[in-house]
């Protein structure tokens, strides 16, 4: 008897493949967004220069403006800041400090999202009541407000913070107003999804509640959760940099695109406008490319479409 | 001999998709004379109401009309430009869908619903197409029709919406109505009322209907002459009680065998093992060989036509001795 | 009240239900009603129903929407919990032990089959999963302790496969998805799924209604030959006369909420009494045009948030008189069937 196709098998013969294909845009804000986490990531190991190790560091190179303009160097692409730090390379290191922040409070959104979500769909009555309302109440402050409460509510708290404390903080005031959307979206789902007869089979068989939500309603909700968080992503990466801006953010030490852009905009008048261009440019690359391929998916997966 | 009403002739819709194009109708004709009840009936996947949205014009793109033509009162309506068949829609051919709910807007009362179909149409101010508006609604049976005209689709129950459906189709007096799974959403004894109701007003408003259902009690009440469909081709075409009571094809022949009756006391239903082949995959030959109980090579290599065969007229090669083909 | 019609005491009926009624609060939120001064609202989704349902045996519910049939269908497999009544299997109390450590015995023994065979598998899973959910939730394969589960997994497939044979089924196809077959193929599976733990009882709510006529005729064979073979029980929903006569032993009749007739095939067909039941038997379109004459039919039914008072089919009975607006007629056993009804209780239908 034939095997059947494996599952990459069917991936690559589906809708959503041949959609992917076909739509330039979305090939494109793919590759550009693989790009841009994939240097992000390997830092270390694609950039030029390590801009962070300060024996490799030269004053007398400060300050220089981009590889082909007048006084430029090829040696650094996009030029230097004040303390001689390649720009090129200072946008992958701080990329990666973006993407791992965006990307991690994602995470935590979707993780808290989802459950509750679930959760509020399926058991309903007072436990749904419940948690709708907390989203009512959250959704009703700015998501920035929120942040910038607990960043600075954490700093106050622990002045001497360790580097990894604070990110955690930073995630979590990131990840907090986001998990809102993922639970309501998972809860209407769900709602849909419990009142189906496959959930209902499985009541009659006597499995548990909860195992009929992770196996059974989980794997049918998550389509929209995949598309939310792709432009999440982007928001989050979004709002680390207005934070960081802000200078409630990281610290110094590890610098993220919103640093850059802090301390790039404070030279500004100095004439050294590439110190926040390209930072800027390298932020809005990144987000744009998320929320194209966001828009893309959304429509791939939506069945009434195709 | 009067005119048909309605010709189709050798009628192709297509489906192209990335896997290749798909016949979902593969040269099917059948004609509708001016007053007649036809039912075409067939499962799922059969083609029947894509047959009801081809002639109305409204097939889904990529849907669309390969080749054949379809001629209302002698003038081909196919291939019509949208403004043209708009006017034709409404004024010659009505239509009445499953869903009462979905069928009428729920933002608007039924009385301008009507008002405004039965405006577009005909050359009436509005306080005569009220009247008019008013009295469909007493033919249809909707009680204090004068009263209720002025109410919203939600304040009807499923029936009543219905009956309202049946009076927006009729609203522009049109010559054909065509008619897709009126009564499957309602319940069987509203079945009943909405059945009967349809027989009578067609033929008090001289229109003719095409009657497109999976229920053969509804066609053997309703209609006078009846196609069967399968895998988008007819499989046999014919007067009712003669379909019914003597099927010629063998494809007919277990469906009424599979139907349980009120009278029937058999142990098994006649079960026609398999299913439908899909789109993708229509045998070659007569669509229904594989299923066939009497199938023979022939019937494997060459599609038959429609032949005629005692009163009715069947795609089977078991009939071929008789000299003529379909006309 | 002897609920058997007609038969000896010998066997003692597998299903027994007596007075089961659910009643569903639809009232609008607290806030709402606060606000609106809205009163609360109440369906009484069934009301008051009881039958027993004899070992091997068949026994069919019908009526049109909102007679509550379906909601009888999960009351029996405890989906449900009744507002009042009860319900026995095999003389346990069902609602006390749904609740009780017992619960996964009771379920071994009954399963359900629904509608919709688009919604009644879950679309992402495999059909060996589907149909394995039930083995691997009791138990039911290869045992534990020693065994790899590469051995179980294995010994699960090969009772998969088993169950699809015996309903018709390719053994191969425990490694496709739903999506790859027809509507009447996963009714099959669904039905493999319920019989996965060998019940006795299965209630079986209008498993052919989304079906094509030929489909049906396919699923319907199968589920009488299972019956034979396996002494199988059936709780039969459906609102389609010609597929219940086939089918049943006995026949129910609802209307919102309430039975109206219970009583043997052949008999409810051949002489129904009561009007709702001979209302039903006229709208049927008669397949073989036999020119009988008919009543008209009137009227629809009515809200079950509303329903009219006494007898809730007065308003469309021709028979109706004054005491049937005002007084629910108690089902009670008239001329060798059960019947809720005045007029035939005083004779005068």
């Amino acid at each position: 008897m034939p095997a059947a196709p494996g599952a990459w098998a069917r991936f690559f013969d589906g809708d959503v493949w041949h959609s992917f294909r076909s739509s330039p845009m979305a090939i494109g804000s793919a590759v550009v967004a693989l790009v841009c986490v994939f240097c992000a990531l390997f830092a270390p190991w694609v950039a030029p220069h390590n801009p962070f190790d300060l024996a490799t560091l030269e004053l007398s190179d400060s300050m220089l403006p981009p590889a082909w303009m007048d006084g430029g160097q090829a040696k650094y692409l996009l030029g230097t800041d004040e303390q001689g730090r390649d720009v090129f390379s200072a946008l992958m290191y701080g990329a990666r400090i973006s993407l791992l922040i965006g990307g991690a409070s994602v995470i935590v959104s979707v993780l808290v999202g989802v459950s509750l979500g679930l959760l509020a769909g399926y058991a309903g009555g007072k436990i749904d009541a419940f948690i709708m309302r907390v989203c009512d109440v959250m959704l009703s402050f700015p998501s920035i407000l929120i942040a910038l409460l607990i960043a600075g509510v954490g700093r106050a708290l622990f002045p001497q913070a360790h580097d990894s404390l604070a990110f955690g903080v930073l995630i979590l005031a990131i990840a907090l107003p986001g998990w809102v959307q993922y639970a309501r979206t998972v809860r209407g789902s769900t709602m849909v999804e419990r009142n189906k007869e496959y959930v209902q089979a499985a009541r009659v068989v006597g499995v548990s509640p909860l195992r009929i939500m992770r196996r059974h309603v989980l794997p049918n909700v998550l389509g929209p959760v995949l598309v939310l968080a792709t432009i999440h992503v982007a928001t989050a990466i979004q709002t680390e940099a207005t934070l960081s801006f802000l200078g409630v953010g990281v610290s110094p030490t590890s610098p993220s695109l919103g640093t850059f852009i802090n301390e790039g905009n404070k030279q500004l008048f100095s004439g050294a406008w590439w110190l926040v261009i390209f930072p800027g440019s390298m932020l809005v690359l990144i987000a744009l490319s998320m929320n194209l391929f966001g828009d893309w998916l959304r429509d791939a997966l939506n069945p009434r479409l195709r | 001999m009067p005119s048909p009403l309605l010709e189709v002739k050798n009628l192709r819709v297509e489906f192209p998709t990335r896997r290749g194009t798909l016949v979902a109708l593969d040269d099917i004709s059948f004609d509708i004379a001016p007053g007649e009840i036809l039912g075409v009936v067939g499962e799922s996947g059969a083609g029947k109401s894509l047959t009801g949205s081809a002639i109305i014009g409204l097939l889904d793109p990529p849907g669309r009309v390969a080749s054949g033509e379809i001629r209302f009162d002698g003038r081909r309506i196919d291939n019509l430009p949208y403004e043209d068949m708009r006017k034709v829609r409404g004024r010659q051919i009505g239509a009445i869908f499953q869903d009462p709910l979905t069928s009428l807007n729920p933002l608007y009362t039924i009385g301008r619903q009507l008002v405004e179909t039965i405006q577009t149409h005909l050359p009436v101010n509005a306080a005569e197409a009220r009247k008019r508006a008013i009295r469909l609604l007493e033919e249809t049976g909707i009680p204090a029709a004068a009263a209720r005209i002025d109410q919203y689709p939600h304040q009807f129950s499923g029936g009543m919406r219905q009956r309202v459906v049946i009076a927006l189709a009729l609203a522009a007096e049109p010559k054909l109505i065509v008619a897709d799974e009126p009564t499957t959403a309602l319940d069987v004894s509203i079945q009943a009322q909405i059945i009967s109701l349809l027989k009578r007003l067609c033929k008090d408003h001289g229109a003719a209907v095409m009657l497109v259902t999976h229920d053969m009690g509804v066609i053997a009440e309703t209609c006078d002459r009846v196609a069967v469909m399968y895998a988008g081709r007819i499989a046999e075409i014919g007067p009712v009680h003669d379909v019914i009571h003597s099927p010629a094809h063998p494809y007919t022949a277990g469906l009424m065998g599979s139907i349980p009756a009120m009278d029937d006391d058999r142990e098994r239903l006649l079960q026609i093992d398999g299913a439908m082949p899909r789109l993708t995959a229509i045998p070659k030959g007569c669509a229904f060989n594989p299923r066939c109980p009497r199938a023979f090579e022939r019937c494997r290599v060459e599609r038959p036509e429609l032949i005629a065969a005692g009163r009715t007229r069947a795609a089977c090669w078991l009939h071929a001795d008789t000299v003529k083909a379909a006309a | 009240m002897n609920m058997t019609a007609d038969s000896t005491v010998a066997t003692k009926p597998l299903v027994e239900v007596h007075d089961l009624s659910k009643t569903f609060d639809v009232s609008a939120p607290w806030l709402n009603r606060v606000v609106e001064r809205k009163p609360r609202q109440f369906v009484h989704a069934v009301d008051g129903v009881s039958f027993a349902i004899e070992r091997g045996k068949t026994l069919a519910l019908v009526g049109e929407s909102g007679c509550g049939k379906s909601t009888v269908a999960r009351l029996l497999v405890g989906l449900y919990a009744p507002t009042r009544g009860r319900v026995s299997f095999d003389g346990v109390d069902t609602g006390a032990t749904f609740k009780s450590a017992d619960a996964q015995t009771l379920r071994r023994r009954m399963q359900m089959i629904f509608q919709d065979p688009y919604a009644s598998l879950n679309p992402r899973w495999k059909v060996a999963d589907i149909v394995g959910e039930p083995l691997r939730e009791h138990g039911l394969v290869a045992g534990s302790g020693g065994l790899s589960s590469k051995v179980r997994e294995d010994a699960l497939k090969a009772r998969v496969s088993e169950l699809l044979q015996s309903v018709g089924m390719a053994g191969a196809d425990v490694e496709k998805f739903p999506h790859q077959f027809s509507g009447g193929q996963r009714q099959r599976i669904s039905i493999a799924r319920a019989l996965a733990t060998q019940p006795e009882f299965l209630v079986c709510d209008e498993p052919t209604s989304a079906l094509d006529v030929s489909v049906q005729a396919q699923v319907l064979n199968i589920m009488k030959d299972l019956q034979r073979k396996q002494g199988l029980t059936y709780l039969f929903i459906s609102h389609n006369l010609a597929v219940v006569r086939h089918v049943s032993d006995q026949v129910g009749v609802m209307y919102l909420g309430r039975l109206v007739e219970l009583a043997d095939k052949l008999a409810l067909f051949a002489t129904p009494r009561h009007p709702y039941t001979r209302m039903l038997l006229d709208a049927i379109p008669d397949i073989h045009m036999s020119g009988r004459s008919r009543t008209p039919v009137q009227g629809e039914v009515p809200n079950p948030l509303n329903p009219p008072s006494g007898c809730s089919f007065h308003p469309r009975c021709p028979h109706a008189n004054e005491r049937c607006k005002q007084e629910r007629p108690a089902l009670q056993r008239l001329k060798g069937v059960l019947i809720a009804c005045h007029g035939v209780e005083e004779g005068r239908i």
